[in-house]
């Protein structure tokens, strides 16, 4: 590592770690998202905006090479993009956190270095108290509240020697410090010439620097979703709801802003 | 920063799937459980007399065990895909094939297995006939990871959809049909002391084609799967 101070400018010059060109899915006939054009440098973090059912997930999924888009281009440090190729440069955090219920933290962490590697320096143990978990080795990852299994994935994909980070709805279920925590790990990351593309629904944000944003408008334009074009007033509707059900209305938003994929 | 060897993946893979199913214990014992049950309502049907059992032993056996085996088949993908564990095994840098071959390989030793070493007790409650006794076991042994392998990529495809049980069985039951009939003809063909070899040799040979081909199919539907 060389001693000279690196500001996240100093790797714009370097090829893009990850360029989209013309990039579009549409599903039936629908469009999802797109067509986007956008590039990721190293030492970059972008935040993909949008509203819930916007693409968000789905874009991440396409970016992972876990779905093919319908049009446009990926391409992965000038190449374009295929599993075998993106693979080893690439670390995904998603909604379902990959984690073992029936195993320990360290042992969910121990498997994953085990698969994908392990960053220079760091130990299963040592990102786990990076993630603010340090004495939870051994806590069965079931018994974890939803904050801490994030923060278990997010020390997984600390751990993974990858230089580019996907990372959906990292903020979620997290509090004031994890928040913190998030913003901590991904301006370290930046700084090492890492790049990362971060998706939020807006309520919470990426504070430090000037992140760049994409933001994603969801596929139809009347915004109705499968019931959009029907004759009901949904104005009209939706206060009977909540009035009905506030109590659950909350929590059940916030699921639904989970499985969007 | 490179990613570590594929071995020590499979490994860590391997370790992990071992883990999971000690820590299940309780749910891994299903299928021997279903197959004693099966096996043992045969003499309460049929009556208890043991010339008419003898005859019937090994394909009851057999069937009893193939069932068992498309019992404990949706957990193979079922529990990775809902956590997400699945997605991660993708994008792994290392080959998909291989390890899902190592999958499919503690798989079949954690199900497949323990019905074997129980097949003679299974034979024994049906008066299985003296010959057969060392014979179904190798039967089994060849052909249920035949059975693993070529319900592995039917899992791999339905994974994707609730309650895929049904649409599973039919998937999967005209890919069983030939092991079961070559399986249980060569115990049938030694009862009736005629050779038996053939039926062996040819679920050998479908053995070692699906062993290398089956993980690969297994990568492809599984990517399809989660697209």
């Amino acid at each position: 590592m060389p001693p000279a101070p690196r500001q996240p400018e100093d790797h714009r010059d370097r090829p893009a770690l990850l360029e989209a060109r013309g990039l579009a899915l549409s599903r039936n006939d629908e469009p999802i998202f797109g067509p986007l054009d956008f590039a990721l440098h190293p030492g970059e973090v972008v935040l993909v905006e949008g509203d819930n059912g916007a693409g968000k997930t789905t874009l991440l999924r396409v970016l992972s090479g876990l779905l093919a888009p319908t049009s446009g281009e990926i391409r992965l440090a000038g190449e374009p993009l295929t599993l075998a190729r993106l693979s080893p440069q690439v670390a995904l955090l998603s909604h379902a956190n990959g984690l073992k219920p029936e195993l320990t933290a360290i042992e969910n962490l121990r498997f994953a270095a085990g698969l994908l590697g392990l960053r220079s320096g760091l130990s299963p143990t040592t990102a786990l108290a990076g993630v603010g978990l340090a004495g939870y080795d051994d806590v069965p990852t079931r018994t974890l509240s939803a904050g801490q299994k994030k923060r278990v994935a997010l020390a997984r994909v600390l751990l993974a020697p990858v230089g580019l980070w996907l990372l959906d709805e990292p903020y979620a279920n997290l509090d004031r410090d994890g928040i913190q925590l998030v913003n901590r790990l991904l301006e370290n990351h930046a700084n090492r010439g890492g790049a990362a593309l971060i998706t939020s629904h807006g309520a919470y944000a990426y504070t430090s620097g000037t992140p760049r944003r994409i933001a994603l408008r969801g596929g139809n334009p009347g915004g109705g979703g499968p019931a959009g074009g029907s004759g009901f007033s949904r104005d009209a509707a939706v206060p009977e709801i909540r009035d009905g059900f506030a109590a659950e209305a909350a929590p059940a938003d916030r699921s639904n802003s989970g499985g969007e994929a | 920063m490179k990613p570590g060897s594929t071995l020590a993946a499979c490994a860590a893979l391997v370790r992990r799937d071992l883990t999971l199913v000690w820590r299940r214990r309780g749910d891994a014992a299903n299928p021997i459980l279903f197959a004693l049950i099966v096996v043992a309502l045969f003499p309460l049907a049929l009556g208890p007399e043991p010339e008419q059992l003898r005859r019937i032993a090994a394909g009851v056996v057999f069937v009893a065990i193939l069932l068992a085996g498309l019992l404990a088949l949706d957990t193979l993908f079922r529990s990775d895909y809902e956590d997400g564990s699945l997605e991660q095994l993708v994008l792994s840098p290392h080959p998909l094939s291989l390890l899902l071959a190592c999958k499919i390989a503690v798989h079949w030793l954690t199900t497949a297995l323990p019905l074997i070493v129980v097949s003679p007790l299974l034979g024994e409650l049906l008066h299985l006939a003296a010959p057969l006794r060392g014979l179904l076991p190798l039967a089994l042994l060849l052909a249920t990871p035949l059975l693993s392998l070529l319900g592995a990529v039917c899992v791999a495809l339905t994974v994707g959809m609730h309650r895929s049980g049904m649409l599973l069985a039919l998937l999967v039951l005209p890919l069983y049909v030939p092991v079961l009939i070559f399986g249980a003809g060569a115990c049938n063909a030694a009862q009736a002391g005629l050779p038996f070899a053939a039926p062996l040799l040819w679920l050998g040979a479908a053995l070692v084609l699906v062993l290398v081909l089956a993980p690969l199919a297994c990568a492809a539907a599984l990517r399809i799967s989660l697209s």
